[in-house]
């Protein structure tokens, strides 16, 4: 499959990710959306990578392979990333009764 | 001995720190000792070493303290100079100095405590800057000193400061003698780039190879200093303005030694005067021509003191009317009478001041010679003097300076021997307004007159014997051969010429037969009789009461020489200050102010974007990742 497709898909899945932080007020689907623009960028690295190793394998098998273990850095990060901030969601649903991310910009005041 | 030097301007420092730090401690008493004390201490030391140095082949002696600034090549040692022309300004100082402090013990009693001891140590700090100045061995010593000497000046003229006047007259002689020490500092400076020293060997024993126009730039900027300290056209309005101070201040500071620091100055740089003939010219044109317009203003002053004043003004000019044509020991020797003769005027005129109870218009006094006998008996012996009659010291050092003037050229000797005639005559005006004919002032002030303490006719006696007897040191060479002491004992310093004249004048007697000196002689002391006749009987028994008209209005105004810098140069900066004031209100603190007012209004306008809201941050931050994506696509490195 040519390389385009990869990143057609995964600029799509980046953009509504983007569209999804920017215009929803849940913290769970913004939550979500994070996680598909992170997991956009995943898919990104492992096609590069596979796109490497094809074009240098002959010569270098290592070809493309930091790209994977970027990809496993991130999916570490991105869980650490999901534990933290769900924890930090349930304590905002205790004390407020809301999940709405506009609701807390009580801070501001 | 010698090396001890150091002492002598140390003492007075100590006065300056004791009476000055202690000052609401101190009785008035103990002020007196501590501040006459150190004087005399010094005094004693000076004459000590003047012990030394007098004797034949005596050499200079460089003592050096410390090391002062020492920059790449340059060295300037903290060191002092100790030769014969030193030595003699040391008697000078400390002597008169010792005298006008005991004058003043008593002349300042009615000052409260704290004030007695501000002024001696206002006095003993001048003092002590005065030693600096003639005791350094280098230019810079010296110009501390000098500005030592000029600060006291204005400490002292401003002591009564409660008096808009008088501090308007100290600020006055600080600022003409800015102008004046500018002129020595750029001297300094170009000696330091031509000589790569200051020390007066260095400089005298480099100055014959270099360039004559240098020289004369060094020389004239050394002048302009000297004509700042020393009341020389055309910076000589403040010393009479100068008066504001106590009448001992007068004697002292404006009289008998700081302004005759400009004399000294060029006397010890005369190798270089005798290198620039163009200088010397110009030292003695301008030194004449102050002599004579001094002379004429003090014909028709009113106030004692503003008489003397003027009279000072009138002998520096004959000094350097000395030094111009190469008369240094003649110039010297007229110091030293001048310190003697005119201390005495002055603290006579502060007697009679004391006695009217403040009053200083002479058309208020007159005939006090009945009530003040011993002030009156030496204010005589102190006009006689410097009118210039024989065989006063006067006519001895104004005769030397006369005559070394006619070798130079006839008119300056014309020139300043019809000013000797002004001088008399003014001099005795003023005897005879104040002590001879009737009283004209009040009642009360007749029966308050009285002669002053002893500890104010004393300083007058022992100044009326040395202003009497002082001429004898110099009697010229057609009286008497190998008379003069003064030149032979000056002659190391000025250089043996081995001429008929004076020694160690160069331009005097060498080229006049004693013949013609008698006969000079002869001219001046006929002018100075004639002066004092005419003045005696037309003011002893009439003084001029009435207002001057015509060109008397004229002198008396002192030919509007005030008037004349203040409209060409105290308006026109007064002008520019407003203008400098203006553009700094307006101009510069518009600016900052304007810096600061737009930085606040920019805050202001920025604030709004951060409303708190996380969306509109995440949507700016991706339009700007956007915009930096089209950035790098559309835009070709």
């Amino acid at each position: 499959m040519p390389i385009n497709y990869y990143i057609f898909l995964s600029v799509t899945l980046f953009c509504i990710g983007v569209a999804g932080v920017l215009t929803r007020r849940n913290a769970i689907i913004i939550f979500m959306c994070v996680e598909l623009m992170l997991n956009a960028v995943n898919l990104l690295l492992v096609a590069f990578s596979k796109m490497q190793f094809h074009a240098l394998g002959a010569t270098r098998p290592q070809a493309g392979i930091d790209a994977q273990i970027f990809v496993f850095f991130i999916m570490v990060v991105a869980a650490a990333e999901v534990s933290v901030g769900l924890a930090v969601i349930v304590m905002m649903y205790r004390n407020t009764h809301s999940i709405d991310v506009n609701f807390l910009n009580r801070l501001k005041h | 001995m010698t090396q001890l030097v150091w002492l002598i301007p140390v003492l007075p420092l100590v006065g300056f720190l004791l009476t000055g730090l202690l000052r609401n401690y101190l009785s008035k008493s103990l002020t007196s000792v501590i501040g006459c004390g150190t004087i005399l201490l010094a005094f004693v030391l000076s004459v000590l070493i003047f012990g030394e140095v007098r004797q034949a082949g005596a050499q200079p002696v460089t003592v050096t303290l410390f090391d002062f600034i020492t920059v790449g090549n340059l060295q300037i040692p903290f060191a002092f100079l100790v030769d014969q022309l030193s030595v003699l300004f040391l008697l000078i100082i400390t002597g008169v100095g010792f005298l006008i402090h005991l004058y003043s013990t008593s002349y300042m009693h009615e000052e409260d405590g704290p004030q007695f001891a501000r002024y001696f140590a206002y006095l003993n700090l001048f003092v002590f800057s005065m030693l600096l100045l003639v005791l350094g061995s280098n230019f810079v010593i010296l110009f501390i000193g000098w500005e030592g000497v000029g600060l006291c000046s204005y400490l002292l003229i401003g002591y009564w400061f409660k008096n808009l006047d008088f501090g308007n007259a100290a600020k006055k002689a600080f600022i003409m003698n800015r102008i004046g020490d500018l002129g020595f500092l750029i001297a300094i400076f170009l000696m330091i780039n031509k000589f790569g020293s200051v020390d007066f060997s260095d400089v005298f024993s480099k100055a014959p190879g270099t360039a004559v126009g240098y020289l004369t730039a060094i020389t004239m900027l050394l002048f302009v200093g000297a004509t700042g300290k020393s009341a020389q056209i055309p910076l000589y309005t403040w010393l009479p303005d100068a008066m504001a101070g106590p009448t001992p201040v007068s004697a002292l500071i404006h009289a008998a030694t700081m302004v005759t620091a400009g004399i000294y100055m060029i006397a010890r740089s005369h190798v270089l005067y005798d290198l620039t003939p163009a200088t010397q010219t110009v030292v003695a044109v301008i030194g004449l021509a102050t002599a004579l317009l001094a002379a004429s203003i003090a014909l028709k002053q009113n106030d004692i003191k503003k008489v003397l004043a003027y009279s000072t003004v009138s002998q520096l000019g004959y000094m350097f009317l000395g030094l111009g044509v190469g008369a240094y020991t003649g110039a010297v020797f007229h110091v030293m009478t001048h310190a003697f003769f005119k201390a005495l005027l002055f603290l006579g005129a502060g007697s009679v001041i004391h006695a009217m109870g403040g009053e200083q218009d002479m058309r208020k006094m007159g005939g006090l010679g009945k009530k003040l006998k011993i002030t009156n008996i030496t204010f005589l012996l102190g006009c006689i003097a410097i009118a210039g009659i024989p065989p006063f010291s006067g006519f001895f050092s104004k005769d030397e300076i006369l005559s070394a003037a006619y070798a130079k050229s006839p008119i300056y000797y014309a020139v300043g021997v019809f000013t000797a005639l002004l001088t008399a005559f003014y001099m005795f005006r003023l005897y005879a307004t104040t002590f001879m004919g009737g009283f004209r002032g009040t009642h009360e002030q007749e029966h308050h007159l009285h002669e002053s303490p002893p500890a104010m006719t004393i300083p007058l006696m022992v100044l009326a014997v040395l202003a009497v007897v002082a001429g004898f040191l110099g009697i010229p060479e057609a009286m008497a051969p190998n008379a003069h002491v003064l030149g032979h004992y000056l002659a190391p310093v000025f250089g043996d010429v081995n001429s008929g004249g004076v020694p160690g004048d160069a331009a005097s007697g060498a080229e006049i037969s004693h013949g013609t000196e008698w006969g000079l002689m002869g001219v001046s002391v006929l002018l100075a009789l004639i002066g004092t006749f005419v003045a005696v009987v037309r003011f002893s028994k009439k003084p001029d009461l009435a207002e001057p008209t015509g060109f008397g209005k004229v002198l008396a105004n002192k030919w509007y020489v005030d008037e004349f810098y203040n409209a060409i140069i105290v308006k026109p900066l007064g002008l520019l200050a407003q203008f400098l004031v203006f553009f700094d209100k307006n101009i510069i603190d518009g600016i900052v102010n304007g810096v600061g007012r737009l930085v606040q209004y920019g805050s202001r306008q920025l604030r709004l974007i951060q409303s708190g809201q996380v969306g509109g941050y995440v949507l700016l931050m991706v339009v700007g990742i956007i915009v930096l994506f089209l950035v790098e696509l559309f835009i070709k490195k």
